[in-house]
């Protein structure tokens, strides 16, 4: 009888967050599934086959600017995680606990603001007319007004900035729960600093890596607001080619096909990651 | 020939002086603890030691030669941590091997290196596994294993039974003492339990506020301690606060505070008369019965305490002294309620002034 | 308890009743950023008290979208551009034909409401009436290029990295017809249609290297050009004139090949609810105080004869510096979509993209 209750309690408080599951994750991607597998023959007629996925292969700019997005997601992930370490590193290990809680609240200001308003705050500051430029000018730096803004080095940098809070969040998770005995045992035992970083301090924090890696390439890969804004005439970016299927060119079905291949793409390009690393699901992000 | 030689270090924080003026050796091959309430300034004198923290004052020699500007990674002191700071993420035989690869030992040798230390602590074969499954007493025996692979001149060992439950703890002590002799390295222990420094060591420094109270060997810090304050920490002991009333051939008549009047043999230093003191007296030196004027008290059984050897009558004087008199084995045979005498002699009574060193 | 919940259920059973009763009908209104100001909306509410206005802003391809996905439910009023009707509702079926006898045709400027009814009608149902209309052409900073005239100035390098445009449908079209090609005549022939894709694709990516950027976005453009970073651009009528009054050297060309004219109408989803309050709507926003309201706010021009005469008279000024006559007569009107164009059009905006320069 107990037991039945608890069964009961159980399946009552597991009932949300099943059904938002289901109704708001597997369902729309079962449907864009679906529809990802219809081809259009005429005016509301429609078969089924993988038409939509060979017009996708066929079309080379289509399968470049998803591997130029896979890529340049890979960059803004490495480069998140570089500039993410050291902070994450700061806070969790050096800062002292009471100036803890300020910085991590620091790191997440950007958070309370729009992604849209942040990226108009660096065109604001990049465009030719801008802060920057107009600060090098003052300075003596450059003759003449310089362009910063419309390329890829200024997305990158949109993107890292944007990415980095969701690197540095599960590294200072990780790394706050190391024990500093660990680093000290590691010097005594005749480490050097490199060594302790590269065999301690790394592998110490490696689900913490894992876990803010794949959140960051996922959210760069999914990102479409940031390439839009900050991108140069050159820049595409996959989403934008997702909405221009779905929105200017009415074609929801290559818009589904981009869409199952975006998650495919990305979850291959993770696996892979894991693969290359030696990592696995199991033993890093589910870890106990 | 001394292993590790520290000569007058002092450390502060601030206004705080954690290490205060502290100058021993450890002859070569011994077993050497540092024993002390916590906060007395022993984790910090091993951490300078060990090259984590900087002497403000002083020098710290390793075999004759000075280590101040030697960084941690550069010394010859390995260290055994509190929570014995095992790395998770690597096997056994990594947490082993890091030491030797750090030191840039050939990986030929690296693997047998490893075997042979794990022999040497009755674990072989058990380089493949990780640390989580690993017993407490086996992962303190790894962790002193991965010290000792490299042969260090001197093992440093902060409380490292702390976490242990009481048996194992009982165990390790032992088991810990034989390690030592079978490696003949010179191990300096720091613990705050006074049972564990005087089963294990060779010397015992006493430390207190930042300074040595006593060197000595257990025995002597036992029986002959130089202050209250090794008296009382050093094994047990019944402390009675009193004055001395007058001293005669060098025993001093203490008039104890409620009451009763007994016989002590000044320690260290010497009393002048109308001194505050203590009285120590250890419950074995107390035995039931009559014996000389001075040395005995009568009260009633409050109760008896039954621990084996360690078995305790607990006498309620007139006075309201609560006195634990040692009853081996509970053989004297008194019952709860029943009055008696009790006494011991003359020279087991020990007593120091109050506050003084 | 259970008294407690029939109570309760009484109650918001009451609430519901009264709640339908009480609250007014509700005008869900789709339309374009500006279209639905505020002091409109207030005014339209004053005097239709029982009806509540809800404004969704969007534009041509996100209003197809958006009710597409709902088989044409969750708006009561819509407001596409002209061109973008006949073949959504050949292929969607998202609108519901309109009773042309509760709406006041007879204000309408007769020649735009015939081309609407003329583009929209389908089995003899029409589907839309003319609201405001304007044009897409070419803006540019007097200052620093006067000699603008049309399409074909954006490549010019003598502009060269100063020039910007957005990457839709309307630069094919104008791009086409500086080239001296009329691209709403090759609607009826695909292929002939994707031939002229073709130059035009070509034209724009040896184009790019003279673009600054493409622009997204109203905002974006209006600080483009107010910064002076971009001295000419493609543009909508309106977005010019906005910025003809903060700087007059900012001035909308209306293309020598003409300028492409759109008309947004009234449209009524078929899953619309609220009939009569879409028909209030309309006439009211016809009335001509409220045209120069609405014209303030969208740079627009109504759909009524005198519709340029009604401009509030910054807007009025700045189209009388743009047009004249002949540019009136000039006007291209974009021609009904055929079903598939946007495919084609859309595969050659990414080539453009996606070229490197």
């Amino acid at each position: 009888m107990r037991s039945d209750a608890g069964k009961l309690s159980l399946i009552l408080l597991m009932a949300p967050f099943a059904l938002w599951i289901l109704l708001l994750i597997v369902l729309p991607q079962l449907g864009i599934g679906y529809v990802s597998l219809r081809e259009k023959v005429g005016p509301g007629q429609f078969t089924f086959g993988f038409g939509n996925y060979m017009d996708f292969l066929g079309e080379p700019i289509y399968w470049n600017t998803l591997l130029r997005t896979a890529w340049m997601s890979i960059l803004v992930t490495i480069l998140a995680l570089l500039v993410g370490f050291p902070v994450a590193y700061y806070i969790a290990k050096i800062a002292r606990q009471r100036s803890r809680a300020a910085l991590f609240l620091l790191c997440l200001i950007p958070l309370w603001v729009s992604d849209l308003v942040r990226a108009f705050g660096w065109i604001v500051l990049l465009r030719e007319t801008g802060l920057v430029s107009g600060a090098l000018q003052w300075a003596g730096l450059i003759s003449g007004p310089v362009e910063l803004l419309y390329n890829d080095v200024t997305v990158v940098i949109g993107l890292v900035y944007t990415v980095v809070l969701f690197m540095i969040v599960p590294l200072v998770s990780t790394l706050d729960g190391m024990d500093d005995a660990l680093l000290e045992a590691g010097y005594n035992l005749g480490g050097s600093r490199f060594t302790v970083f590269r065999r301690i301090i790394v592998p110490y924090a490696m689900p913490g890596i894992v876990a803010g890696c794949i959140i960051t390439f996922m959210l760069t890969a999914g990102s479409y607001l940031t390439p839009i804004l900050l991108g140069g005439k050159n820049s595409s970016w996959f989403t934008e080619q997702i909405y221009n299927q779905f929105i200017t060119r009415y074609n929801w079905e290559a818009g589904a096909t981009f869409g199952v291949l975006l998650l495919g793409f990305t979850s291959l390009v993770i696996w892979l990651g894991l693969k290359l690393t030696g990592q696995s699901l199991a033993t890093t992000v589910a870890k106990d | 020939m001394y292993d590790l030689r520290c000569d007058s270090v002092t450390k502060r924080f601030g206004s705080f002086t954690a290490v205060n003026n502290v100058s021993f050796d450890i002859p070569s091959g011994s077993f050497f603890s540092i024993l002390g309430p916590s906060g007395c300034g022993k984790t910090t004198l091993m951490r300078m030691i060990a090259g984590f923290e900087n002497p403000d004052q002083g020098d710290i020699l390793i075999k004759g030669r000075s280590v101040l500007k030697d960084a941690p990674n550069k010394r010859n002191v390995k260290m055994v941590f509190q929570h014995l700071a095992l790395f998770p993420m690597m096997t056994v035989g990594e947490n082993i091997a890091y030491g030797l690869r750090c030191r840039g030992d050939a990986k030929s040798e690296i693997g047998g290196k490893v075997n042979a230390v794990l022999d040497r602590v009755g674990l072989p074969g058990v380089e493949d596994k990780q640390i989580s499954q690993l017993s407490g007493g086996q992962k303190q025996r790894i962790a002193i294993a991965r010290c000792m692979v490299l042969e260090p001149d001197v093992l440093l060992l902060d409380e490292p039974l702390g976490a242990l439950d009481l048996k194992l703890r009982e165990h390790m002590k032992i088991e810990l003492k034989q390690l030592q002799h079978q490696f003949e390295t010179t191990f300096l222990y720091i613990t705050h339990d006074q049972s564990e420094a005087l089963v294990m060591s060779d010397n015992v420094a006493v430390m207190n506020a930042g300074r040595f109270e006593q060197i000595g060997p257990p025995k002597d810090l036992y029986e002959n301690p130089v202050s209250g304050f090794v008296a009382g920490f050093v094994g047990d002991s019944n402390r009675w606060g009193g004055r001395v009333d007058r001293m005669s051939d060098g025993t001093a008549h203490v008039a104890l505070d409620g009451g009763d009047s007994v016989l002590a043999t000044p320690g260290a230093g010497g009393l002048g008369d109308n001194r505050e003191v203590e009285v120590f007296v250890r419950p074995e030196a107390i035995s039931v019965g009559r014996g000389a004027e001075g040395c005995t008290l009568s009260g009633t059984v409050d109760s008896l305490l039954f621990n084996g050897a360690n078995s305790r009558i607990l006498v309620r004087t007139g006075t309201g002294k609560l006195i634990e008199v040692a009853d081996q084995a509970g053989v004297s045979g008194v019952n709860e309620g029943d009055a008696i005498d009790i006494h011991w002699q003359g020279h087991r009574a020990l007593c120091f002034g109050k506050g003084a060193a | 308890m259970r008294h407690s919940i029939k109570l309760l259920l009484a109650g918001t059973a009451f609430g519901v009743v009264t709640g339908t009763v009480a609250s007014a009908e509700t005008l869900r209104l789709l339309t374009w950023g500006s279209y639905a100001p505020e002091e409109v909306i207030k005014q339209f509410e004053a005097e239709y008290p029982d009806i509540d206005v809800e404004v969704t802003f969007s534009n041509n391809e996100e209003m197809i979208a958006k009710l597409r996905a709902t088989g044409g439910s969750g708006y009561d009023l819509a407001q596409p551009s002209h061109d973008r009707i006949y073949a959504a509702q050949l292929e969607y079926n998202i609108y519901k034909p309109l009773d042309l006898s509760q709406i006041d045709t007879s204000v309408m400027q007769a020649n735009l409401l015939e081309g609407v009814k003329a583009n929209t009608t389908i089995e003899g149902e029409v589907y839309a009436v003319p609201h405001q209309w304007g044009t897409s052409g070419v803006m540019t900073n007097m200052a620093e290029a006067p000699d603008v005239t049309g399409w074909n100035d954006l490549c010019d390098p003598a502009y060269k990295g100063r020039t910007s445009m957005r990457l839709r449908r309307t630069i094919l079209l104008g791009t086409a017809f500086g080239m001296g090609m009329n691209p709403f005549e090759l609607y009826s022939d695909l292929d002939a249609y994707q031939d002229m894709l073709d130059q035009v694709t070509a034209k724009l990516i040896e184009c790019k290297s003279n673009i600054k950027t493409y622009w997204t976005g109203g905002d974006d453009l209006q600080s483009l050009m107010l910064s002076g970073e971009v001295v000419v651009s493609e543009t909508w009528d309106s977005t010019a004139f906005r910025l003809y009054s903060e700087n007059p050297e900012i001035v909308f060309v209306p293309p020598e090949t003409g300028a492409l004219a759109w008309i947004d109408t009234f449209a009524i989803p078929r899953g619309g609810e609220a009939d009569d309050a879409a028909y209030k709507w309309i006439n009211f926003v016809m009335r001509p105080e409220i045209i120069t309201m609405m014209s303030g706010s969208t740079g627009a021009i109504a759909a009524v004869p005198n519709g340029i005469e009604l401009l509030p008279d910054d807007k009025r000024d700045a189209v009388q510096a743009a047009f004249d006559q002949e540019d009136l007569d000039n006007l291209k009107f974009f021609a009904n979509i055929p079903p598939g164009l946007e495919d084609m059009e859309g595969i050659a905006l990414e080539r453009i993209k996606a070229a490197s320069e």
